[in-house]
């Protein structure tokens, strides 16, 4: 809770990305990468150094998450990458363990990966049983042997889709990161996620850091598919180092999704909720730029922080945080045409 | 022959964000001499798009190979994920192998090429429209090349790279003007894809003054 606003941080890790984990060159590279990133967006006084960013304890997520930094509830979001972690970078059990220490703090997010085949479905059936998951983080860049990459629009994916409509798995976070082949193809391409979302409508398609380095094709799908959103992890930190350009790509977003598919996440420990939310709180789009792009009402501030990610998993909010439904901007005069 | 062939990288772009590898910071070395010319190419982080990474291997090579008596040429990835078979497929092929896919990397550069020309088209009309206003979707690109030389130029130039032949200032992604009744719509998509190049320029130098410990230009 921040001033009215109730909070959920709906993409949070609880991570081992240390040199004892690490299998190989990957693993401390990809931890590096984050670390990069980390520094390059937070202000000084939240920076971390490497070797603590690599692995941090429970008491110290907690105290980030909810003592100093606001939220009411996270979401965890599993990482597997068992071809570069040992012990994996984060899995379903080990946030569920945490988690179960905290009762009413976390929601806990599965996996699955089209590539382990029926093997998978089963385990995602376990997973389900025992974790009750309400939705799983898919991780299109990641590399099982030799392959290094899939597409949510691989018939295996669609096989995993359907396991979690029946299941009642409806929040599907997707995350776009480099994959290496083919070469031809951009691995960034948010493409297939406008595949699965017209093909399972009763499902939430979130695509994590909405859509950057794809932006504009994000935007282009969110409008043509009622039922995909926005996650702000990586694009919220430019508030603080570059809030022009905060201003505008929140101006885009508002622009071409509205304001009810737009949710916050902190990454944690990637950034801090505490700075993320204050800053978010206070922001307002530059007088100059206001008649390209409006204004950020309290009421649309609310709805990215807490009140779009309690609705798409069932959170109850305290009744005088919430706003009452109104009827929204149902998107752009034009939707199509637009996207060649 | 080290003045030339910085102005030869300076002519290498990412192709996804559209600027010159001399100004992102990519060159992290370059030796110039009598015994040819050896440079290494650095990138923003670990993981960046290998295809991308490869692109900007093989441009930085011809370029370099074009000079005149520039003797043998060597480019040399760097810190990246998959710098040894970028480093070897630059060495001793011409194309990196596409996994038995159709095509080659030509398709995904003119993708990029076009979001290059309509985020500079947005940048000029941007500039236009306070001086042309609704004559904005009639303007001829001499004409606004009056108005806001640098911002056509830049339009100008992304043309060429496309081969795409119009007289007009802008133009659909064939060179055709665009109606007057969609001209709204049009800049309205513009800008997004400009705010995405632009925003992701901007975290990429960020990341690469991180990585490398550089101040930020």
């Amino acid at each position: 809770m921040y001033q009215n606003y109730f909070v959920v941080d709906a993409h949070t890790h609880f991570w081992d990305g240390s040199p004892a984990n690490q299998i190989n060159r990957y693993g401390e590279g990809f931890i590096k990468c984050f670390h990069d990133y980390h520094s390059n967006l937070s202000p000084d006084e939240y920076k971390w150094p490497l070797e603590e960013f690599e692995r941090y304890s429970e008491e110290r997520m907690i105290r980030d998450l909810f003592e100093n930094g606001y939220d009411d509830v996270a979401i965890l979001q599993s990482t597997y990458l068992t071809d570069w972690y040992v012990n994996g970078f984060n899995t379903t059990e080990q946030n569920g363990r945490m988690a179960e220490r905290h009762p009413g703090r976390f929601i806990v997010n599965g996996r699955w990966d089209p590539r382990d085949g029926e093997a998978g479905i089963g385990e995602l059936e376990r997973l389900h049983e025992r974790w009750q998951l309400r939705g799983v983080k898919l991780y299109t860049a990641e590399w099982k042997g030799d392959s290094k990459g899939w597409k949510l629009s691989d018939p295996w994916s669609y096989r995993y889709l359907e396991k979690c409509q029946e299941l009642g798995i409806r929040n599907i976070h997707v995350h776009k990161g480099p994959t290496v082949y083919p070469m031809n193809r951009d691995a960034f391409d948010v493409a297939d996620v406008d595949d699965a979302a017209t093909a399972f409508p009763g499902l939430n398609f979130i695509v994590e850091h909405v859509g950057l380095p794809r932006l504009e094709d994000f935007c282009w799908i969110a409008t043509q598919e009622p039922n995909v959103y926005g996650g702000l992890a990586v694009a919220m930190p430019f508030i603080h180092s570059r809030p022009r350009y905060f201003a505008q790509i929140i101006g885009e977003l508002l622009y071409w999704l509205d304001e009810n598919r737009i949710l916050f996440g902190s990454d944690y420990a990637i950034w801090q909720p505490k700075w993320l939310i204050e800053k978010f709180a206070a922001f307002q789009i530059p007088d100059d730029m206001q008649g390209e792009y409006g204004v950020l009402t309290p009421q649309i501030k609310r709805k990215i922080l807490g009140l779009n990610a309690a609705r798409l998993y069932d959170i109850k909010v305290p009744g005088e945080f919430d706003v009452p439904d109104e009827p929204v901007d149902s998107g752009p005069a034009i939707a199509s045409g637009t996207a060649a | 022959m080290r003045d030339l062939a910085w102005r030869a990288l300076a002519d290498v772009r990412d192709p996804e964000l559209d600027q010159p590898i001399t100004d992102l910071g990519f060159v992290a070395a370059l030796d110039a001499g009598d015994d040819g010319i050896r440079v290494e190419l650095r990138l923003p982080t670990y993981f960046c798009a290998p295809n991308f990474a490869w692109l900007m291997v093989a441009d930085a090579r011809d370029a370099l190979a074009a000079i005149p008596g520039a003797g043998p040429v060597t480019v040399t990835l760097v810190d990246h994920f998959a710098a040894s078979e970028i480093n070897s497929a630059a060495a001793f092929a011409d194309h990196f192998q596409t996994d038995g896919q159709d095509g080659d990397l030509a398709e995904l550069r003119s993708a990029f090429d076009r979001k290059a020309h309509t985020a500079a088209q947005e940048r000029l009309a941007r500039q236009l429209m306070p001086l042309a206003g609704d004559r904005l979707g009639g303007l001829t690109l001499a004409e606004a090349s009056r108005l806001a030389p640098d911002a056509a130029a830049a339009v100008a130039r992304r043309r060429e790279r496309l081969g795409l032949v119009s007289d007009h200032a802008i133009c659909d992604d064939r060179g055709a003007p665009i109606a007057a009744e969609d001209l709204g719509g049009w800049l309205r998509s513009a800008r997004t894809v400009r705010v995405s190049v632009d925003g992701n320029a901007e975290l990429c130098r960020g990341l690469l003054a991180t990585r490398y410990g550089v101040s930020r230009s």
